[in-house]
């Protein structure tokens, strides 16, 4: 109980300074926090809003879904091979860095406007750090569990699924949990360019209209989102952990 | 270089001329990709004609101002809460949290503070880098250990010369982490945003050269991108590996 | 009388009666009546030493040995001022200790080398804040570098060390400092057995070169035994002298003295006091 009091605390200022913040440039049009949660009512009772989240989470869904498998097995590949890590550790930390948002046209090139395109874009995002976590945990896997694992007789199957899958659980929830948050922004940043459906085209034409009531509406509601999806994903990291 | 960095080299010597072949031989249409080759003439063409001289300046001074200010903000405010452990109890679950939240969604309330333009761009690519910043002060400052802290007192070292001789120091390797990510996070922060919303930068050109349909320029542009944030990615990288070497016991 | 056997024997080595080289009322640095209290916020407090009485005579080389967690360290961290006593007096050359003294010269368990600095830097580091003079300076890191065995790696990083090398060099910056009382706290606790018994004999010469007190923490019983002139054994927590051992080696002593019979004499009856002690330790973890 006591950890969460000091967080709440922190959370609670961060929403005094932005009301402080609102009365401050009230004339350039920052909404306030209440009027910002009235917006939100205000979206929650609209049909479109309703249409634009079921596109956003379409795409999330699938995307994160496709990463998470293709990231755990193309780790898996890599980290099997000592060499191959190593070939491809640099290559995978250096596309992570990259801003990607560059390379989203040619997503839409390849992909053309439609939802294929936001997925790819989300993949591309969540990828990443899924493949990086699940090759380095199998890469500095202690050599002394398999060792262990073939004086007791298990075969290569065995030795996988018992011994090696428990062991890089833990990392492969980690890399999950970025995975799934660089996901979600892919996905909207994909929405937010060049799109006409979805959470960020819906806060892109907002702002073209000057609504920044909704804004920052849904940017509060994705970011909670995101926060309490995180902070579940975190506990059952926190619980897996040896 | 080692055996991993030539077959590293060779599968993306492979990579490119496979890419290359496909444009050549026609099997990629060059309305949706053009050959590597093309790429580096176009952007070789975009350097020597000047046409985007300034787009890259502002990119340029973007990310190194925000790399700046993330970066020794990053580092009081990590001094600050590592100083004050109910602060730090109270903080610290949330930077466990902070880069789930998509922070560009919050682009457009920079706009509203600081006007299409560079303030709201560094803005928004300061508050992605500062937290890695943050968390590395607080890594390097948690991870000094403990005994050379008795050492400075055998040695009657005051605060100040502690601070300056033993703790910074014996914190760099960790605060250079914190640099790197910052200057990566800076990169895509300010790129992205010039991207989705600006009237100047390479970001901006890229999209800008999309919507027009400049294939040529767009990919130039985005060679420039690649090359140069690998370029800077891989030097910050290689200090880095050698910092921590130093630490290794 | 030679108790040493005579195939193994240096012709240098033998061994007297024990001896008393200092005056009994000379005292370098004592503890008198130290308890240590540890009150840790919200837990219950832990009271880790004493009554503890400790008369370390000028120049004597004194061992420490108990069970794990029998306040060793702290008995060690009150002698060096970075630990004030709950109760009791503890005084270096008549001064009452507040704060770390001028004079004394401590090595821990850890790796206490700087990483960022040259072994030459690291044994420099301490005197360059002092008053003393850049030819001095150099001349004391010159030969602490020399005495320590590191003249080839006075340019190196630490990382590019061995665990006791970078011992060494820890030992060498205490050494600059021309302490008169050296406080080692397990210092070769985390190497092999071969360096230990190596490094035993180094720290027997640097003894007799600077004619330091020195107060040696360890585990081992065999290390206090070997380097000691008074091994001092301490009972479980809260830890307290249940006997002191004169052990009468003479001062010109290296580690081949553990091929003499004393030696193992002198080894099982440090066990005999310790068993019961470190039982108690072990049952209550």
């Amino acid at each position: 109980m006591r950890s969460t009091i000091g967080p709440a605390l922190v959370l609670l200022g961060l929403v005094v300074a932005w009301e402080i913040l609102h009365l401050v440039v009230a004339n350039s049009g920052l909404p306030s926090p209440f009027e910002t949660l009235a917006q939100l009512g205000v979206l929650f009772q609209d049909a479109d809003f309703w249409k634009e989240t079921a596109q956003t989470a379409q795409a999330f869904a699938i995307a994160v879904v496709i990463s998470t498998i293709a990231g755990i097995t193309l780790g898996i590949l890599l980290g099997m091979n000592r060499t191959a890590g190593a070939v491809s550790e640099p290559i995978l930390v250096n596309l992570y860095a990259l801003p990607k948002v560059t390379l989203y046209p040619v997503v839409l090139l390849l992909f053309g406007l439609g939802i294929s395109a936001r997925i790819a874009f989300g993949v591309m995002h969540g990828m990443i750090p899924l493949t990086l976590f699940t090759m380095n945990a199998i890469l500095q896997l202690k050599p002394v569990y398999r060792r262990s694992a073939a004086v007791m007789g298990l075969s290569s199957f065995d030795t996988s699924i018992r011994v090696v899958l428990p062991a890089i659980l833990p990392e492969v929830i980690t890399g999950t949990r970025l995975g799934f948050s660089l996901c979600l922004l892919g996905v909207l940043i994909g929405e937010m360019f060049a799109s006409r459906n979805g959470l960020g085209y819906l806060v892109t034409h907002a702002m073209e209209r000057g609504d920044m009531p909704t804004v920052l509406a849904v940017a509060v509601l994705l970011a909670v989102f995101a926060l309490l999806a995180n902070a579940a994903l975190l506990a059952l990291d926190r619980s897996r952990r040896h | 270089m080692t055996r991993e960095g030539i077959i590293r080299l060779a599968v993306v010597v492979v990579a490119v001329a496979a890419l290359e072949a496909a444009c050549r031989l026609g099997a990629i249409s060059p309305t949706v990709l053009i050959a590597p080759s093309a790429m580096v003439d176009s952007l070789w063409d975009i350097l020597v004609a000047g046409t985007h001289t300034e787009d890259i300046f502002v990119s340029f001074v973007d990310v190194l101002a925000s790399t700046a200010i993330a970066v020794v903000l990053g580092f009081l405010v990590g001094v600050v809460i590592h100083a004050w452990p109910a602060l730090r109890a109270a903080v610290e679950p949330l930077l466990a949290s902070y880069y789930a939240v998509p922070t560009f969604m919050f682009y457009p309330v920079f706009i509203i503070l600081f006007g299409v333009g560079s303030g709201a761009i560094v803005a928004i690519a300061v508050l992605l880098a500062i937290v890695s910043m943050i968390s590395a002060t607080l890594t390097g400052l948690d991870r000094i250990p403990p005994v050379l802290g008795k050492t400075a007192r055998i040695l009657r070292l005051g605060p100040v010369e502690r601070a300056l001789k033993i703790s910074l120091p014996a914190a760099l390797p960790h605060l250079f982490t914190g640099v790197k990510l910052s200057v990566a996070y800076a990169f895509i922060g300010v790129i992205a945003s010039e991207f989705i919303l600006s009237g100047a930068g390479v970001g901006y050109a890229i999209a800008y050269a999309y919507n027009n349909f400049e294939n040529r320029t767009m990919y130039g542009l985005m060679l420039l991108i690649v090359v140069a944030v690998t370029v800077v990615n891989t030097l910050l990288d290689t200090i880095d590996r050698r910092l921590q070497a130093r630490l290794r016991r | 009388m030679s108790l040493v056997r005579s195939s193994l024997a240096e012709p240098s080595l033998t061994v007297s009666e024990p001896i008393t080289m200092v005056p009994e009322d000379d005292h370098h640095a004592r503890l008198v009546d130290v308890t240590r209290v540890f009150t840790p916020r919200g837990r219950p407090s832990v009271h880790a030493l004493g009554p503890v009485d400790l008369d370390l005579r000028r120049g004597e080389f004194f061992s420490v040995v108990g069970p794990s967690g029998c306040g060793k360290s702290t008995l060690l961290d009150v002698l060096a001022g970075l630990s004030a006593p709950t109760e009791g007096r503890a005084e270096f050359e008549g001064q009452p200790i507040k704060g770390v003294p001028p004079g004394v010269g401590v090595v821990f368990q850890e790796d206490a080398s700087f990483p960022w600095l040259t072994v030459r830097d690291n044994v420099a580091f301490g005197l360059k804040r002092t008053e003393v003079d850049a030819a001095e300076v150099k001349r004391r890191v010159d030969y602490a570098i020399g005495f320590m065995g590191l003249k080839s790696f006075a340019d190196a990083y630490p990382a590019q060390l061995s665990g006791g090398m970078r011992q060494r060099v820890c030992i060498a910056r205490t050494l600059v400092m021309q302490p008169r009382l050296i406080l080692l706290d397990e210092p070769f606790g985390a190497l092999d057995q071969q360096t230990r018994l190596l490094m035993g004999d180094e720290l027997l010469r640097l003894w007799r070169e600077t004619g330091a007190t020195v107060l040696l923490i360890t585990h081992a019983l065999d290390e206090a035994a070997m380097l000691s002139d008074r091994v001092g054994v301490m009972s479980a927590r809260p830890g307290l002298f249940i006997d002191i051992l004169d052990t009468g080696w003479p001062d010109e002593r290296d580690s081949r003295i553990v091929s003499h019979p004393r030696f193992g004499e002198l080894t099982a009856r440090l066990w005999d006091r310790l068993r019961e002690e470190s039982l108690k330790h072990l049952n209550n973890d």
